[in-house]
């Protein structure tokens, strides 16, 4: 735990070290805004409710997060500092999970920063506070599920750009699985019930719907820990091919 | 210290390393030479624990690599090739970094930090990003990286690798010093520097071991070893062939005139002969004859090494 906590200090002051940290938090932060008060209309929905801003975080974070996160690993390769760090006296687990905390804690970051938003909902009306919070608590459990999974492509390949297409790639599977236009149609073309059901359980955007709506059931938290640890177990299969 | 048992690396189906034994005690520096692509760097990596083995045993210390990494590692520093280091973070930040993984306290930590940024002569730069070293800097700081906790085993892949003469000096006397009282292997490609620093030389070709031996023994297999180099002045070289001739031991001569009329001999012993230098020079005072040139041969060691190398290549076509 102490060895992951060091990896993930240095790779987070890594991150602070460049202005690839601050031109992300802006964009972030633009993004969200622009989601929020342009697309979703917070203000004509006439109601104090955060969901005109979470609605929009499966897809914005699908474009943001492969951004942090394919630096994790394709740097360290291109670098060679994978041999340095994997030469140290610390487990291949450390190592992930540590690199993995770092880009959680960043993306938790970013997160925290559009508190404002809160407090706005709450100026202008009396928000209902349990959604607000099971909201904030999905969208960074989503974060991490999206990190976790760019952490695994970019263990793939020294080429950041790569990594990056792959990991938005594959989140934009995951959203449109149990998007319901896409589940819609698969069920018009005749696909089973069971198995667009099925999908749409694997889907990030069913589990983090009931979220939003303020109900946290256990069965989502089990979900995104489970996406969290698979991609990250699969982070270490990989890195371990690699050098086989 | 190190002790690597019949160990196998393949990459897909061609064997990078096939069947490497060798050890290295306490007190030994270990040249580990091969041309480029011999499988130096690979078996560093495997002793490092950095690839997983394909067949064999590395011990480091009694700690198999395999089964028991975490101590394993603890007992080596290792120097990567082409010196790779965190480009975004300044020099000290990173010694910081590796003292805090390598497990030492923060007092501990903070002195050994000094110590090795004094060992490698950092304080210039200590505050400097690594992206903006020059490469003689980036090589040393890396350098001190792998000696910060004092280990017991190096592993240094081609360590003065990008360093101008100067400092090659100085990194070749750190290494000296160091070996006596550690295990160190070095890999190079620079022949000088194994008989400047090394006890002990081992050769890879085709990822198999050619060689294993102290440095002399090497040198004894160059066709030069032994050879006697003498330069005569004012003699004609029928003279010269017709005085050595009754030498006893005497193989071959071949006599060379040079620009100034001196002639250039070069004496090689016939096979299990010695040829004595000492008794080249009595011959030559007796006679009265004037020379400015008289040494026997150590041997090259490039010709060695080409020998045995581009040997077993040949064989190697040949199957
Ligand atoms: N990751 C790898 N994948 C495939 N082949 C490799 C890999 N690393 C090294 N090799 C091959 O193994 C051989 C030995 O390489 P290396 O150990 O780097 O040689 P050296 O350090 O002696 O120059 C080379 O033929 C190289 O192409
Ligand atoms: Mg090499």
């Amino acid at each position: 735990m102490k060895n992951a906590m060091t990896i993930a200090r240095r790779e987070l002051g890594g991150y602070f070290a460049s202005p690839v940290a601050y031109v992300f938090l802006v964009i972030f932060l633009l993004l969200t805004g622009f989601f929020t008060f342009m697309m979703g209309n917070f203000f004509l929905r006439n109601e104090a409710s955060l969901m005109s801003f979470f609605v929009w975080h499966p897809w914005l974070y699908m474009l943001l997060v492969p951004a942090v996160g394919m630096r994790l690993w394709a740097e360290e390769l291109r670098m060679g500092t994978l041999e340095l760090l994997f030469t140290m006296p610390v487990t291949p687990g450390q190592a992930i999970w540590g690199k993995f905390l770092a880009g959680w804690v960043f993306l938790g970051l970013a997160l925290l920063l559009t508190l404002p938003m809160v407090f706005t909902a709450y100026y202008l009306g009396q928000p209902d506070g349990g959604p607000i919070l099971t909201g904030y608590i999905g969208s960074f459990l989503m974060a991490g599920a999206y990190l976790a999974i760019s952490g695994m492509t970019s263990a793939c390949t020294r080429n950041q750009v790569i990594s990056f297409i792959t990991s938005v790639v594959i989140c934009l599977l995951l959203v449109l699985a149990g998007y319901p236009p896409v589940t819609n149609i698969l069920l018009k073309w005749g696909a089973p019930n069971a198995m667009v059901e099925f999908a749409a359980g694997l889907s990030v955007v069913f589990h983090f719907e009931s979220m939003q709506r303020g109900v946290l059931d256990l069965r989502d938290l089990v979900y995104f820990c489970s996406l969290i640890s698979f991609a990250i177990f699969s982070t270490g299969v990989l890195l371990k091919s690699r050098r086989a | 210290m190190i002790k690597t048992i019949e160990v196998q690396k393949s990459f897909g189906s061609s064997l990078a390393v096939d069947r490497v034994s060798f050890e290295v005690k306490k007190g030994e520096v270990l040249g580990f030479l091969g041309p480029n692509g011999a499988g130096k760097s690979t078996t560093m990596r495997m002793i490092t624990g950095f690839l997983p083995l394909s067949g064999g045993k590395i011990l480091i210390g009694g700690h198999d690599i395999e089964e028991q990494p975490l101590q394993a590692k603890r007992l080596m520093g290792y120097l990567p090739e082409n010196a790779p280091a965190y480009a975004d973070m300044s020099v000290l930040g990173f010694l910081r970094f590796i003292a805090k993984i390598r497990g030492l306290k923060a007092v501990e930590a903070e002195a050994a930090v000094e110590k090795a940024i004094a060992t490698c002569h950092l304080e210039k730069v200590r505050f400097q990003i690594i992206d903006t070293l020059s490469k003689g800097y980036l090589h040393r700081v890396c350098f001190a990286q792998a000696i910060l906790h004092d280990p017991p085993i190096l592993i240094l892949d081609e360590p003065t690798d990008g360093l101008d003469p100067n400092q090659k000096h100085e990194m070749r006397q750190l290494i000296k010093e160091m070996g006596k009282h550690k295990a160190i292997i070095v890999s190079t490609h620079i022949l000088e520097e194994v008989e400047a620093i090394c006890t002990r030389v081992i050769i890879i070709d085709q990822g198999k071991l050619v060689f294993n031996g102290s440095p002399d023994e090497l040198l004894a297999q160059s066709p030069q070893s032994g050879q006697i180099s003498l330069r005569v002045l004012g003699r004609k070289p029928e003279e010269l062939r017709e005085k050595l001739k009754d030498l006893p031991g005497l193989g071959t001569v071949s006599i060379k005139e040079e620009k100034d009329g001196a002639l250039a001999a070069t004496l090689s012993a016939k096979a299990e002969k010695s040829l004595p230098a000492a008794r080249v020079a009595r011959l030559m005072q007796e006679a009265n004859w004037e020379f400015d040139q008289l040494y026997t041969s150590k041997g090259r060691l490039d010709d060695v090494f080409r020998r045995i190398t581009s040997l077993d290549s040949a064989e190697e076509v040949a199957k």
